[in-house]
């Protein structure tokens, strides 16, 4: 059961993440109602589709995809999902950090895929602010000890956007 | 030199917790051995042929006689009494225990020293020139850079997980001392116009795929040094391959897209950055360069120097010009014949702070050559230095000679390695043994690798040895005319590679070419420049059987 974190709370998911199953292309996958993710080849194949039967949208957006592409369609999305296949795979970081820095995305922004206990500092300082943690995790430990095991930070990022030393006494 | 003020010391403190709680959830198997590998890499912490290998940040080779008495205690509570010095401004210690590595952190953080990211595919411990601060030929004191650079670099959220290790080297003097057109970003500073900035040097870099890295900006006013480098890292991240880890560093990209393309990326990229809250301010210069401000010299004259031999060898190889009338910038050699080059003992370490102490205002530097620097020594103490340095084992007068050799720990030590390289270092050092021969010789760079990993910087080498493995046996492949500096470029192989006993007379034959071949005065690396490397390549073969003739040899038993 996937454990969702959001405002340092688990929290029950309400979200369903579309999946292509066999066969199945970004444009004949039925799409299913309620508040569901889309994969951002199905929200570019059927956008008008989307947009016409969902009130609530959500956008699933993989390591090699370009936010630059879905820029202008912002203002549509609840919940921004950045996927983190492999944990070591450091995309997601610089997507979220391009989502809320330069395009000023309000949504929600969430990580999701392998994300550990030992990542979220950095997720949270580029921006994320939900996160699905990982299968067989300490969900608990994760909110209690995961976002803070440091202070304060020297660099500007997305949640301190004025480097510690613009910050000094 | 720099002092943590609150924050640094709060962040390390709370780096060594953050450890501890994840060994302890690794024993514990809530973070299984994939999960934990790149939280203790980024912590300097391998596991290794032997045991766990573990390497300590010495942030741009600045230490202070405090540090390396913590050094030298930790080597001998929690390993085997010795350490070794890399070259990228790191000590390694090949046998602690990983349970111990807690502990070892909390004493580091004891003296304001740690070992964040020095492994992993991370930023990586910022390097420069040894002689920062002193050297004659500076322009501007790259250290109060490199600090700020320390700072942005440690925990930075958006690039902790790159497609592979990212390293930074940053220059400051007329010739470049800090290999910066081998690093993934190399920065050398200037001034235009009054304006003082940095040539930017993009995707150099040895291992592998070696390549000499290119210029993506000619000029970058200092303030804008973080947001250019976060723009050149976000390309990276982004673009950068992670489907090899071989092709994965950024001198492939900048090879892959061409540089002016990369450099049109990373120049949109910026547009976005540029004068952003992460634009330096002239306050934060300020308050970090006040820590590298001059120490308290005296106003000395010319000092006269007993008339001695072997002093002199010493003073010639071993002693640096230093910026400031009457004192000299001191290398301690880490390469005695027949010791692993770079390798300290405690004994040694405590040594060398009491030298710092008495000697050079209690600090040191460590070079990118693995030795120590004393560098701010008055010229009328070299001779005391240099009576104690030899008691210490430590005045081996080889500096840039060669047996003054780079080596990496190799086979002896290291899993990635495919031969040993330490004896071969220990035997051209027993064949060259001949002070008078070695100096008759002169200026040699000869570098060592075990493997094609190149952490002996074998490529920049003016002779470069580098480890490979035929069929479970290990041979060495020799390059020649190879250099560091602002002419860097590659040495080029001169064919077959050779047994580990060969060695001594590959250097030797090579260094007879040069002697038979030599203009007076001309160095090793003129002489290559001008004959080419055939002659070379004529002797060292000569009566060898090698590739088709070799077959045919073969064919015929």
């Amino acid at each position: 059961m996937a454990q969702l974190i959001k405002n340092n709370a688990a929290t029950v998911d309400t979200w369903q993440t579309l999946q292509l199953g066999e066969g199945e292309t970004p444009e004949t996958v039925a799409l299913p109602a309620g508040d569901v993710i889309f994969p951002l080849a199905v929200w570019q194949a059927r956008k008008a589709e989307i947009i016409s039967c969902h009130k609530r949208i959500g956008l699933l957006i993989q390591p090699d995809e370009r936010v630059e592409d879905i820029a202008a369609d912002l203002d549509y999305f609840i919940v921004i999902a950045v996927a983190f296949p492999k944990f070591v795979d450091g995309r997601g970081y610089s997507t979220a950090s391009l989502l809320r820095q330069r395009y000023a995305y309000q949504g929600e922004l969430r990580a999701v895929g392998d994300v550990l206990h030992d990542q979220l500092f950095f997720m949270q300082r580029v921006g994320f602010d939900s996160y699905v943690l990982k299968d067989g995790k300490n969900v608990v430990y994760a909110i209690e000890a995961g976002f803070k095991p440091f202070s304060d930070a020297y660099q500007a990022s997305t949640s301190q956007p004025q480097p510690y030393f613009r910050r000094r006494a | 030199m720099y002092k943590y003020d609150a924050i640094d010391r709060q962040l390390v403190t709370e780096r060594v917790e953050q450890f501890r709680d994840q060994v302890c959830r690794w024993k514990a198997g809530q973070l299984s051995d994939d999960e934990f590998r790149p939280l203790r890499l980024q912590n300097g912490l391998y596991i290794q042929r032997h045991a766990p290998m573990f390497r300590i940040a010495v942030p741009y080779g600045m230490m202070n006689s405090a540090q390396l008495r913590t050094l030298a205690h930790v080597a001998r509570k929690y390993d085997r009494g010795y350490g070794h010095f890399t070259t990228r401004h790191n000590l390694q210690l090949n046998w602690p225990k990983i349970e111990d590595v807690p502990e070892i952190l909390a004493e580091l953080a004891e003296v304001e020293m740690h070992a964040i990211q020095t492994s992993g595919n991370c930023l990586r411990n910022i390097t420069t020139d040894q002689f920062a601060g002193v050297a004659a030929d500076e322009v501007i004191d790259p250290r109060p850079l490199a600090e700020i650079l320390r700072q942005w670099t440690t925990f930075h959220p958006e690039f902790a997980f790159l497609p592979r290790k990212f390293k930074i080297a940053i220059s400051g003097t007329k010739e470049d001392r800090a290999v910066t057109w081998f690093h993934d970003i190399g920065l050398h500073l200037k001034v235009v116009d009054g304006e003082v900035g940095f040539t930017v040097i993009v995707g150099g870099g040895l291992g592998r795929t070696p390549i000499r890295g290119q210029v993506v900006r000619e000029f970058l006013p200092w303030q804008h040094i973080l947001t250019y480098c976060e723009a050149i890292l976000r390309v990276y991240n982004r673009q950068g391959r992670r489907d090899n880890a071989y092709k994965a560093r950024i001198k492939i990209l900048v090879q892959a897209l061409g540089v002016e393309a990369f450099a049109q990326l990373v120049e949109e990229e910026w547009a976005h950055g540029k004068d952003g809250p992460a634009t330096i301010t002239q306050a934060e210069f300020d308050r970090v360069a006040a820590h590298f401000t001059a120490p308290a010299y005296e106003k000395l004259g010319e000092a006269a120097l007993p008339d001695d031999k072997a002093f002199h060898n010493w003073l010639a190889r071993n002693t640096h010009a230093h910026k400031v009338p009457g004192y000299a910038a001191v290398t301690l050699s880490l390469k005695k014949h027949g010791i692993a080059p770079g390798d300290i003992t405690s004994e040694q370490m405590i040594a060398v702070a009491d030298l710092a102490d008495r000697y050079s205002f209690g600090e040191l530097r460590i070079s990118h050559e693995q030795n120590i620097i004393l560098a701010d020594v008055r010229k009328s103490d070299l001779h005391e230095v240099w009576k104690k340095a030899k008691i210490a084992g430590l005045a081996t007068p080889n500096i840039g000679l060669l047996t003054g050799i780079i080596c990496c720990p190799g086979g002896d030590f290291c899993d990635l390695a495919n031969a040993k390289s330490i004896p071969i270092a220990n035997a051209i050092q027993a064949r060259f043994d001949d002070l008078d021969y070695l100096f008759d010789i002169g200026e040699i760079d000869l570098n060592i690798s075990g493997c094609m990993n190149a952490c002996g910087h074998h490529h920049v080498g003016h002779i470069g040895v580098l480890g490979v493995d035929k069929n479970d046996s290990e041979f060495y492949q020799v390059t020649l005319g190879g250099r560091q500096g602002n002419e860097a470029k590659l040495g080029k192989v001169i064919g077959p590679s050779f047994a580990a006993d060969e060695m001594p007379d590959v250097v030797d034959k090579i260094i007879k070419v040069y002697i038979e071949s030599r203009h007076p005065d001309e160095r090793f690396l003129d002489t290559f420049d001008r004959i080419g490397i055939d002659p070379f390549k004529n002797r060292v073969y000569e009566g060898r059987a090698h590739g088709k003739a070799k077959a045919a040899q073969q064919e015929a038993a």
